[in-house]
Parts: C-alpha cells; sequence; structure tokens
C-alpha cells in the first residue's frame, strides 16, 4: 500500500464556501521524493494540514501510512514529520534545545537518531546555544528540517522549505533532500518554483485546487505537443508584443532573455521554411535583428500551457 | 550642486561609495553603481549579501554610514523628505490594506503622496480600467487573488508617477503566468521613463532586467548586462552566474554572526 493515498479530498474556507482544494486524488508511493508545484493559493497547505491530520476536509478521505487522517489521527501524527511554511520553532529557545524539545515529545533523543540529521546538523551545530530567533533564514531552515526528522519519521511533509530562498541556499536544500531519500524516508515537497520539478522523481501541478497533471517530470515535458522556438532580439517589448499576434501562435510569453513562442504542429511544413516564415513575418513589423531555435519544452512552458488551457475551461463552463 | 535637483537627467540614481556600518558590522561595504532614467536594474544578492540595507538608504530611509548617493536627484543624506516624495516602494510584505476596498486603497495611497481630488478620480479610474478591475472596484483587497494584489500593489506605487520605483521581490508566490503579466507593467512603467529597482530571486527575471549587480557580503560582485555576465563566466544562463558569484559568501546562512 503506497505511504499517502488521497481520494476526492475537497475543503472550503468560510461562509461562502470558498473552494480550496478541489477533489483532489493522487498518491505517493514508498520512498518517493513528490513535488506539489504550483502558486500561491493554489491549495497546497490545506492538503499538507489535512494529510498531517491539522485540519479536517469537508469530503473525501486519505490515509498516511494506511491509517485514516479522520481515525487514526494520533498514529499518524507519530510516523510522521511536518515541516511547515511558516517558522514554527521556539524563538527563544535555543538551536539544542528546540532539537531536544521535539525529540522529547516524541519520546525518543538527538542521539537515537543522530545519524540521520548529522549532515544537517554539522552545518548548524557551532551556533547550537544560539536562540533559534537569532538564526537567519538558511539556518533556521536547517534547524527546522532537523526537528522535522529528529524522531525518524517514515513520511516526510515539507511546506514551501525554499520559499525566499536564494538559489545558492535553494540548491543545498535540494541536495539534503536527496540524501535524505537514500535513507527511504518519502518526503512531499511543496514549492512555488517550477524548476524545482525537475528534481523530484514525480510532481503534481496544482493551480486553483486541482490537479492539471501528475507524473514524472520527464514525462510531463515529453507530453508537450506544440512546437516551441526560442525567439531573441534587441527590443524585447516588441518582440512579445510582434509575437503574441503572430498567426497561428498558440502562445508567446518571455522567458529568461528569449521569448518562447508556440505553434501548433501541423505535417507538410518543413521546420527551416517555418523559421524562415516566423523571421520575415518579424522583419515585416520592423524587428530586421531577431534569432530563433526551436527549444525544448520545461515544466514552466508545460505549466503554463495547462493554466491556459484549465483558464479557457473555466470560461467556457460559466 | 546646491539644494536643487540634479541636472543630470539621464541618471537617476547615482551611488559612490556608499557603506553602511552596524558598530562592528559592515553591512554595506562601499557600493558603486548609476542606473538611468527608464532602466530596469535587477539589484541581486544572497540571503544576509545586505540588499535590504542599502535599498533601505536608497529610499532615504536611514542613514549611510559614509559615501555619497543621490536618487532621483536628491542627496540621501540631507533630502531624504524629498527623495520618499519621488520614488514609489513595493515589497511582498507591505503593500496594501487588506481591510479597504480596491477604490479605498488607491485614494488612500493617492491622498499620501498628496494628488488633488481631480487627479485621484481620473488616475483612479484609468488604473481600474487598466488592470480590467472594474467589478472589484468596491471589494475588499483581502479577497482578491494574490496576483491581483500584486499588480494592484505596483500600479498603487507608481499612482504618483515617481522618478523611481523600489520592487523588493514583487513577485514571490505567484504563478508563471502571473508574473509575467506583472512584467508587463514593469516593462510599461520604464517606457514610461520610470526608473525600475528591482530585487528578485527567480533568475529568469534577472534575464528581463537591463543591467543587474550581484551583492556578495556587503559588496557588489558582479554589475553588468544579464548577456556581458554570462558571456564573462562563461555558463548559459544567470542561475549558473549566480551561484558562481554567490556561493562563495561568508555571510548569511553559513554564518549566522553576521
Amino acid at each position: 500500500m503506497e505511504p499517502v493515498i488521497l481520494h476526492s479530498i475537497t475543503k472550503t474556507y468560510g461562509k461562502e464556501k470558498k473552494l480550496a482544494v478541489d477533489k483532489v486524488s493522487f498518491a505517493v508511493k514508498q520512498g518517493e521524493l513528490f513535488g506539489l508545484i504550483g502558486p500561491d493559493g493554489a491549495g497546497k497547505t490545506s492538503i499538507f494540514r489535512i494529510l498531517t491530520t491539522l485540519m479536517l476536509a469537508d469530503s473525501g478521505s486519505a490515509t498516511v501510512e494506511g491509517f485514516d487522517v479522520v481515525k487514526d489521527f494520533k498514529e499518524i501524527r507519530n510516523c510522521i514529520g511536518y515541516m511547515p511554511g511558516r517558522f514554527s520553532l521556539y524563538q527563544d529557545l535555543t538551536v539544542e534545545e528546540n532539537l531536544k524539545f521535539f525529540a522529547t515529545v516524541f519520546g525518543s533523543s538527538i542521539r537515537e537518531n543522530y545519524s540521520l540529521i548529522h549532515d544537517i546538523y554539522v552545518q548548524i551545530e557551532p551556533f547550537k546555544s544560539r536562540r533559534a530567533g537569532k538564526l537567519s533564514g538558511g539556518m533556521k531552515q536547517k534547524l527546522a528540517l532537523c526537528c522535522a526528522l529528529i524522531h525518524k519519521p517514515s513520511v516526510l511533509f515539507l511546506d514551501e522549505p525554499t520559499t525566499g530562498v536564494d538559489p545558492v541556499s535553494r540548491k543545498e536544500f535540494w541536495q539534503m533532500l536527496k540524501q535524505l531519500k537514500q535513507q527511504n524516508i518519502t518526503i512531499i515537497v511543496s514549492t512555488p518554483y517550477m524548476d524545482e520539478a525537475t528534481l523530484c522523481d514525480r510532481i503534481a501541478l496544482i493551480q486553483n485546487g486541482s490537479i492539471l497533471s501528475v507524473d514524472t517530470p520527464e514525462a510531463i515535458v515529453s507530453s508537450y505537443p506544440d512546437l516551441l522556438y526560442a525567439v531573441k532580439a534587441e527590443n524585447y517589448y516588441r518582440l512579445i508584443t510582434e509575437l503574441g499576434r503572430y498567426p497561428g501562435a498558440s502562445a508567446a510569453y518571455a522567458f529568461g532573455e528569449h521569448v518562447h513562442l508556440a505553434l501548433k504542429r501541423d505535417k507538410g511544413h518543413l521546420q527551416e521554411a517555418k523559421k524562415e516564415k516566423i523571421l520575415s513575418y518579424l522583419a515585416g513589423a520592423g524587428i530586421k535583428d531577431a534569432t530563433l531555435k526551436e527549444t525544448k519544452p520545461t515544466i514552466e512552458d508545460c505549466f503554463i500551457r495547462l493554466l491556459s488551457r484549465n483558464e479557457y475551461e473555466r470560461e467556457t463552463r460559466q | 550642486m546646491k539644494e536643487k535637483p540634479d541636472n543630470n537627467q539621464q541618471l537617476t540614481i547615482q551611488v559612490e561609495e556608499l557603506s553602511k556600518h552596524f558598530s562592528h558590522f559592515v553591512a554595506v561595504d562601499k557600493i558603486t553603481f548609476d542606473v538611468q532614467k527608464g532602466e530596469i536594474f535587477g539589484f541581486l544578492g544572497a540571503n544576509g549579501a545586505g540588499k535590504t540595507t542599502a535599498i533601505r538608504m536608497l529610499c532615504g530611509l536611514s542613514a549611510p554610514t559614509s559615501g555619497k548617493a543621490r536618487i532621483a536627484g536628491f542627496d540621501v543624506y540631507r533630502q531624504a523628505e524629498q527623495i520618499k516624495k519621488n520614488i514609489g516602494y513595493m515589497s511582498q510584505k507591505f503593500s496594501l490594506y487588506e481591510d479597504l476596498t480596491v477604490t479605498e486603497n488607491i485614494h488612500f495611497f493617492g491622498g499620501i503622496y498628496g494628488l488633488t481630488d481631480k487627479q485621484l478620480k481620473s488616475k483612479t479610474r484609468q488604473l481600474i480600467g487598466d488592470l480590467g478591475l472594474e467589478r472589484e472596484a468596491k471589494k475588499l483587497v483581502s479577497s482578491l487573488p494574490l496576483g491581483w494584489k500584486q499588480k494592484l500593489s505596483f500600479s498603487v506605487a507608481i499612482l504618483h508617477d515617481p522618478q523611481i520605483v523600489f520592487l523588493d521581490e514583487p513577485t514571490g508566490g505567484v504563478d508563471p503566468v502571473t508574473r509575467r503579466q506583472f512584467w508587463n507593467l514593469i516593462y510599461e512603467a520604464a517606457e514610461r521613463g520610470i526608473t525600475v529597482f528591482v530585487t528578485t530571486h527567480y533568475m529568469d527575471e534577472a534575464e528581463y532586467c537591463k543591467r543587474i549587480s550581484i551583492m556578495v557580503d556587503g559588496k557588489i560582485k558582479a554589475l553588468d548586462t544579464p548577456s556581458n555576465l554570462k558571456q564573462q563566466f562563461n555558463v548559459p544562463d544567470m542561475d549558473a552566474v549566480f551561484y558562481q558569484i554567490a556561493r562563495g559568501a561568508q555571510r548569511g546562512d553559513k554564518n549566522p554572526a553576521a
């Protein structure tokens, strides 16, 4: 049995019954590093709170390690680790006191599971007598991870551990997760950063409480249906405007130094002819310095495509 | 140059050897750079590098320890109040009043910036029209999705047509489509001649800036166009440039004493 299973989970908030999670179903495999990828307000935190038994769903069912999130909440709390998005350690306890506290609450000790946190803890150990509130953002994050791990959970929930963290610290954090995976801990992690999706075994793309897609990052990328071009020119602003009007364009949007232009695939047209056509269109619009190449879609391209399709379906339903 | 604004219209930010010390700790260490009118300037750095301290000095909120800086033509030591009138500021943490409506927020901030009733009326109508918020005008800001809040917050920050707008991680957490819509607003503002000074942790956004600087341990370690920086470090993207420059940082996450 998979360690985490959700079946048609729905959650609404307030008198207006605002929909936060909309019939979400997925399962996470043993030892998997599973990513919930989506923007703020997509429903990621609500899903975490339901799975960690801190909140009840309106309908649907879910199990963690075979335990029901409603009936067996006590068992679940013993076998999971949870790192909430907001820093939730005791600010006026020291690094060491926090760690000891969390170990003791779970009837364990630092020594018992020290091997599990060793690689992370050595980085903050020089400051073990410092109060947690006085640590920098990245250090707080490492301490929080240690505290979530110290009772040796079999499933680890990490809610946006890298939000607001600089790119170097983000890379380090993902390296730590990779090492934890080797200890056979199942990890569910949420992030608004699309580039982190490729570091997961499988991902769920989520928006407005609904799952858009669940698969391996490779499978999601390879199912992208359109032809994608990366176009570059000196006047970026004009380039994007003109490409947006290009006949047959599914989408044109900024992507780093390039503009990505998505075109429907069709038979019979040679790639070179297609490129020529785009370039001559741009030249006609006064953009003569444009260069372009075909490019592989990233998770972000896939997400953008799924979002626009989702928006379209919502509009047509109304 | 006396009390009147600097007549060098092309440079809206001029910073020379600017430093800020907190007793023995040097938060910002002799940074020097210029920003041109209408430029989109990316101000990057690792956590704890000193970005926020630097921005607070540039906005006239914190007096430097030494060095020179002119913002919108005004001196940071003696003309902090004029600076505040000529800049806009937006961050993820401080933006709008959640328990005021969209229109009330616009009126409140417009009033603070000293717009007349007539200006307020036409600005409000124009802003709500541009953002397509007609149906939400009388709704509380707390009821808007995050992406709309951010777009509204940006528009309010430039309501008084400031010379410069400071954006401190404006796009954290929003979806990739909304993030791009936000950047369209930034481009439009820059086309109108507003200088945009922006910090971000998204390295693809660094590519949208005309020039960027990267701060490490209080110093500016790199300053150039994204394409020149990529060439200089011989790497394919800004993510790799940032990594090369910032991984040696002593401050911030590796040493919380800093």
